[in-house]
């Protein structure tokens, strides 16, 4: 998030594309229901009706992938009204006529054609966006899971731009983390593009300045991300792999080939705290401790590093992470050892400027907000206070391209997936909790009432749903919360593995993210 | 800022802030059943009721704002008299269950009951009787302990937003009622237990799995590993087991969780944890010592490093693992193995 949760509290309007936040991240829903209340605007755009939407002053139910369509459609509109704020793009921005030659193409009625709605409901929501003075959007994976997450990223930047709303409080670009240290595990360097501070691997400035800190010969080539790891087992490339804590046999797209791929490796050790679906496939697992066994430190969705604190004694034999890590490291000779997290975390602070001025004692009582470079900052509120910290805010021209798989006759249905308030992630924990199990103890298909009495599926029925990959079997339920041609099974379950149904086709050029929100897919009644 | 007189003593304190804020401020206590800072003052319990120099009638101190050259009276006779009545008034119409009710310990009207001395209420008569309301999987409510000071229904509206509960009826047939008295599971109810976290006394409680006295437990505050919001919280730990949680104030949370956070917490001490490494000899896993894992895992990652070369290596971390155990998993294949072959399922 460029700004901080508790300034959701003031801002004038909210606009929420792709996130159900009601349901993903129930306590920052809270704060945008108390903004709704004191008057704040809401626009919401998703293919589902979500909850939120019944508070909106617009609601566009939007077909899933049109992203980019939508968001070039509210700019053209504010262009063409002359709403956007002249002065900030003067000071603040390059590359706006160029941006502004590509949204010229997007009138209403072209956005609104492709995005399947009314097109005056685009020119609403782009009015509102724009003539609030203060206007924050909040997004997560219905924007970043498409091959075009990025495009639709930067799209969403140039709204931002356009209205001047970067680098004011209760505004700003807002992506929701899904999980609960995703901003720091990237903030540490587990990508393969970076190490820790989002410094490039590739760069031979950055590449000499770790092998001094690490005392270590180190590779300057990017290496492989998830999606392309998988692909180079299953080739017979990757030999080895290591798995701390993921459960790619229920998360990932297109499970079969994961199932490959885990199979190919000649070697697998998987470290966990249960013995999970990837687990399974491994030659050594190693128990890990919990976070309630642990100290630590986890970096929320705004940038605040926060502790974890352990209130137990590791459960059996089990170790915390960053001990078994510590372990194997020596063995491999590393020469430096660890006796508490926060001595990694100095080493942290010692290489990421970002992390600069983060110790254990000054987050002791309240977490610090990165960019926080040294001992006497106070940690950053929001980004791009003064100045934009690139420079200038770029306007990216960006095209609106359609989804890889889209339905044709023999595959009819959109079929996107995403997370429910009562689970977590692959139901590694959640699962194991008999209440959250009682309220949600299944997994479902929402499917429109008009298709579903079309097809003559009746609620509750267990249906066949089948993609070019794989195919599962699910419970309708009937609803009118999702278009006719769109259907929606979360991705929780381990028995109900909506990623056998995925693929990992046209990764995302940038962020190599695959595209989990739009599958083709049939369905068939069990027993016709 | 204004100047006040507290008890005979001057104070300078900020305008526009209640009486009950300015002692708080000042570390004179005023007792108060239905007040949050977060909510709109209420003025439900009339317990933090003060003299007013000049008035006739006591004030609520919660909803009476401070005013240039108040002189306010926090306990004297008068004050104390009326507060003494209130919680009278309150226990007479309250189970006399103390001795095993599970708030106790933290239990606001026994909390006061016992700084103003009531044993026992005078005034006898009829006392609700009502059913408990059990069909939440994790918490209850027992309209026989409620004493009506609207906290969860100003929380569940103007905090969490969902507004599942309100309050029934008038005068002593007054309760908090899910719509048409069906009960939490079948109303909006998202199960979040902010309410539960802000009942003063026994009515709003948590389910507890297991036994214990609020005061057998350690409260450890930590972060909630359930999304990137990171809501500050307290482990309740017993022994070796954490037997609860609660919600703690944190920039992110406004002291507010969600089901998952609040009530997820069973899969710590489950028994299908694993308790020891495991290494797969003929198909099957085996218990292994941490000594047999690691020789193994390491003289694996030699051999193929050896024979294929560092990058048919790769590892995945994890987002829900600690910033010091992704830095440690990244330079381990970095700085270790030679490869920047590692990422995690921030995409997924």
């Amino acid at each position: 998030m460029t700004n901080s949760i508790e300034e959701t509290l003031n801002t004038d309007l909210i606009f929420i594309i792709g996130s159900n936040t009601t349901e993903t991240h129930p306590v920052i829903s809270t704060f945008m229901k108390r903004a709704i209340k004191r008057g704040a605007k809401l626009i919401v755009a998703d293919p589902r009706r979500i909850e939120l939407s019944q508070l909106a002053d617009v609601y566009l139910q939007i077909k899933p992938g049109t992203n980019v369509a939508l968001l070039n459609g509210m700019m053209n509109v504010i262009l063409e009204e002359e709403l956007y704020d002249k002065e900030f793009i003067e000071k603040n921005t390059e590359n706006f006529e160029a941006f502004r030659e590509v949204i010229k193409g997007y009138t209403p009625e072209v956005a609104a054609q492709i995005c399947n709605v009314d097109k005056e409901d685009i020119i609403k929501a782009a009015r509102l966006y724009a003539r609030a003075p203060k206007a924050g959007i909040y997004y997560t994976m219905g924007v970043t899971q498409h091959s075009t997450g990025t495009s639709g990223v930067m799209s969403i930047s140039n709204l931002s731009l356009l209205c001047g709303n970067v680098g004011k409080e209760s505004a700003g670009v807002n992506p929701l983390r899904g999980q609960n240290n995703v901003q720091g595990s990237t903030d540490m360097g587990a990508v393969p593009t970076d190490y820790p501070g989002y410094q490039k691997v590739f760069k031979p400035e950055v590449k000499e300045k770790f092998e001094k800190a690490w005392n270590a010969k180190l590779s300057g080539t990017v290496g492989l991300t998830v999606a392309e790891m998988m692909k180079e087992a299953e080739k017979g490339n990757l030999k080895f792999m290591y798995i701390m804590g993921e459960n790619p046999m229920v998360s990932d797209p297109d499970i079969s080939h994961v199932d490959k791929a885990l199979r190919s490796l000649d070697f697998l050790v998987v470290q966990d705290l249960f013995l999970t679906e990837t687990a399974e496939y491994a030659d050594v697992v190693l128990p890990a401790s919990s976070f309630a066994e642990k100290d630590g430190t986890f970096t929320n969705t705004e940038r605040r590093v926060q502790r974890v604190r352990q209130g137990i004694k590791p459960v059996g034999n089990s170790k915390p992470d960053w001990q078994i890590l510590s372990d194997i490291m020596k063995r491999l000779g590393h020469e430096k050892e660890y006796s508490h997290p926060s001595e990694i975390m100095e080493e942290i602070r010692s290489v990421t400027p970002q992390y600069g001025g983060i110790t254990y004692e000054r987050i002791e009582e309240e977490g610090l907000q990165w960019p926080c470079p040294d001992l006497s900052h106070p940690g950053t509120k929001y980004l791009h206070k003064d100045r934009i910290m690139r420079g200038k805010g770029l306007f990216m021209p960006i095209d609106y391209r359609e989804s890889v798989e889209t339905p044709d006759e023999e595959y009819p249905f959109i079929l996107t997936t995403g997370r429910l308030r009562y689970h977590y992630h692959t139901r590694t924990l959640t699962g194991r909790v008999e209440g959250l199990n009682k309220l949600q103890p299944h997994s479902f298909m929402e499917i429109n009432e008009a298709t579903a009495s079309r097809l003559g599926i009746a609620d509750g029925e267990k249906v066949r749903v089948i993609s070019r990959r794989g195919e599962i079997v699910v419970t309708a339920r009937i609803t009118d919360a999702v278009d006719e041609n769109v259907l929606f099974i979360p991705f929780h379950f381990a028995d109900t593995r909506v990623n056998y149904l995925t693929h990992t086709m046209d990764l995302d050029e940038y962020s190599k993210i695959p595209e989990l929100k739009v599958t083709a897919v049939k369905l068939e009644r069990i027993g016709s | 800022m204004v100047e006040i007189t507290v008890n005979g003593k001057k104070y300078q304190v900020d305008k526009g802030i209640t009486i009950l804020e300015a002692c708080n401020r000042l570390g004179i206590s005023i007792p108060t059943l239905c007040n949050d800072d977060r909510l709109e003052p209420y003025g439900a319990c009339r317990l933090c009721v003060v003299e007013i120099k000049g008035r006739r009638n006591l004030e609520a101190s919660c909803s009476t704002k401070v005013r240039d050259g108040m002189e306010i009276e926090t306990h004297s006779e008068k004050v104390i008299k009326a507060r003494k009545e209130i919680l009278d008034l309150l226990y007479s119409n309250h189970p006399e269950d103390c001795l095993t009710c599970e708030k106790a310990g933290e239990c606001k009207l026994m909390d006061y009951c016992y700084e103003y001395g009531i044993k026992k209420g005078s005034y006898i008569g009829e006392k609700k009787k009502y059913p408990i309301d059990e069909s939440n999987p994790f918490y209850y409510y027992d309209p026989n302990k409620c004493i009506l000071c609207g906290k969860c229904v100003r929380v569940c509206r103007d905090l969490q937003g969902t507004s599942a509960i309100a309050f029934k009826n008038r005068g002593f047939n007054t309760k908090v009622s899910t719509p048409f008295d069906m009960g939490l599971a079948t109303s909006d109810c998202v199960s979040c237990g902010n309410c539960v976290a802000n009942c003063p006394v026994g009515a709003l409680m948590p389910k507890k799995p297991e036994k214990f006295r609020t005061w057998e437990v350690k409260k450890v505050k930590t972060t909630c590993i359930y999304c990137g919001v990171g809501c500050q919280m307290y482990l309740l730990v017993k022994g070796n087991r954490v037997v609860g949680v609660e919600p703690a104030r944190g920039k992110a949370n406004n002291g507010l969780m969600c089901v998952k956070g609040r009530f997820g917490y069973g899969f710590i001490n489950h028994p299908d944890r694993l308790k020891t490494p495991l290494i797969k000899r003929n198909g099957k896993f085996e218990e292994a010592t941490w000594e047999e894992a690691y020789d193994l895992i390491v003289n694996k990652i030699k051999e193929i490093r050896e024979k294929y070369g560092p990058d048919s290596l790769g590892g995945l971390s994890s987002a829900k693992c600690t910033n010091e155990e992704n830095y440690l998993f990244q330079k381990m294949f970095r700085a270790l193995i030679g490869t920047n072959n590692v990422d995690h399922c921030a995409r997924l």
